[in-house]
């Protein structure tokens, strides 16, 4: 099984079929462990029981950043590539993005509450996060607003790809600029400064999200394939419903 | 050269002949300076400190106002066709255009910027620095607002979506216009280091912006 043997949608639907189940309880079983061991976790010496939060939005907050990554690379597979499942899985991962970097805004909030005292700050991650959220809103707008799916394919491609300048930024808004958000503390130069009970459960959370992306991206991608043959019998039995239709498709056939 | 250069001059004359598009942008940007005495209240100290954003916001929504007309009317008339037919490359074609339309649509906007900074009560050092950093900045917006007049040209009504999609993409150039600006007014801060993140803003999507929307014309128009 190699990439190209992927290109084939039927092909993928019989893979993804025989793997979603495995995946889908991997993620089951990780979310679960993540989520005892974050509730098993100590209280912060000086965040109290609060620090849990962390579980919940760190991990949406690097998903936020790497799904669209994701969808860059997909970008480049329909624009270079010409890829054929590259447009469904960027077309897939837009809303389950969008989701993710969602809830690590209101985690965010209702953490940025008791430690900060205020639920919002015009601070430089949390508003460059909330740009990443109208770019993931205004993607998905154009990925409805164009009505054949390879020509919207190609739009939100170059969309995606000029949206990606935005995620280094994000991702070093801590560093360039010292605003309220505290900066990067897990992969930095010279070793995690999270103490080893609080960075083991956070791992166990971050592999969980990753996977359960994996298994939404599948799932989502499957009912895009799928609808997308629905599409094309609809047009073709709307072509065979004309009159004269017959012709028309002889004549285009040679 | 000179293919790029004759659409250069065609573009500007068309923007200051028909409709005086042109004039058209400085006029909302007029109406939005006024329209801001009549929300914030005549207290002309609080206008004065809040004068440089209030200019930029105008700024910026005008030059989103005139995008639309950068690429529709020749999509509509068909000669979009031709310059992407043409033997010109289409990315410098788009650069050309931008160009064009930067200087009849964005330049007119930093003309007037001193009269509207009358109305606001800056004095003339704060009008200047805020006319300098819209000179580095307004050829930002139009060159990454090219990328969305490129994608909404290449689907029925557009329009609407075209600011969903460029006013994400013109946050960072706001918001070191106006911190330049306000540098400007205000000594101890440091104007040179947001105004030169505004001018590597601007070069970035030279690079960016024609790249972007040639490839998204490129494969919209067939």
């Amino acid at each position: 099984m190699t990439l190209i043997d992927l290109a084939n949608p039927s092909k993928f639907l019989t893979l993804t079929a025989r793997m979603l189940p495995w995946l889908a309880g991997a993620t089951a079983i990780l979310l679960a462990l993540g989520l005892y061991q974050s509730a098993m976790a100590p209280d912060d010496y000086q965040q109290g029981a609060t620090v849990k939060i962390m579980f919940i939005h760190v991990p949406n907050a690097w998903l936020s950043m790497f799904v669209w990554s994701v969808m860059s690379v997909a970008a480049l597979g329909t624009l270079v590539w010409r890829h054929p499942l590259a447009d469904v899985a960027a077309k897939a991962a837009a809303p389950i993005g969008a989701v993710f970097t969602f809830l690590a805004l209101v985690t965010g909030s209702l953490w940025g509450r008791p430690m900060w005292g205020t639920y919002w700050e015009w601070d430089a991650r949390m508003t460059s996060v909330l740009i990443l959220f109208l770019m993931y809103l205004g993607l998905i707008a154009l990925w409805r607003a164009v009505e054949d799916p390879s020509r919207a394919a190609r739009a939100a491609a170059v969309l995606t790809l000029v949206g990606a300048i935005n995620i280094p930024i994000i991702k070093f808004s801590v560093d360039w600029w010292n605003t309220l958000h505290q900066p990067a503390s897990v992969l930095r130069l010279g070793g995690s400064a999270l103490d080893s009970a609080f960075l083991v459960p956070l791992l166990v959370m971050a592999v969980a999200f990753s996977l359960l992306f994996v298994t939404l991206l599948m799932a989502a991608m499957r009912n895009e394939i799928l609808r997308r043959r629905v599409r094309g019998l609809q047009m073709l039995q709307a072509s065979q419903s004309l009159p004269g239709a017959a012709e028309l498709r002889e004549s285009a056939a040679t | 050269m000179t293919a790029l250069a004759a659409l250069i001059r065609r573009d500007i004359r068309i923007a200051l002949r028909i409709g005086g598009g042109a004039l058209i942008g400085v006029l909302f940007f007029l109406a939005v300076v006024v329209l801001m005495p009549f929300a914030l209240g005549p207290d002309l100290a609080l206008l004065a400190r809040l004068g440089p954003a209030i200019l930029w916001l105008g700024a910026l929504l005008a030059s989103l106002l005139t995008l639309d007309r950068l690429f529709t009317a020749d999509h509509d008339d068909g000669s979009l066709d031709l310059i992407a037919m043409s033997r010109t490359p289409l990315e410098l074609a788009c650069a050309a255009k931008a160009l064009a339309h930067w200087l009849a649509a964005g330049l007119p906007l930093i003309v007037a910027t001193p009269a509207l900074g009358l109305l606001l009560n800056l004095d003339a050092r704060a009008t200047g620095a805020v006319a300098l950093t819209l000179l580095a900045g307004t050829p930002a917006l139009t060159f990454t607002g090219m990328i969305g007049a490129a994608l909404a040209v290449t689907m029925h009504r557009g329009g609407l979506l075209l600011a969903v999609l460029v006013l994400p993409l013109s946050i960072p150039v706001l918001i070191f216009g106006v911190a330049a600006s306000q540098a400007a007014i205000t000594e101890p801060l440091a104007f040179g280091a947001p105004f030169s993140i505004l001018c590597a803003l601007s070069l970035v999507s030279f690079v960016v912006g024609p790249l972007a929307a040639g490839a998204s014309l490129r494969h919209g128009l067939d």
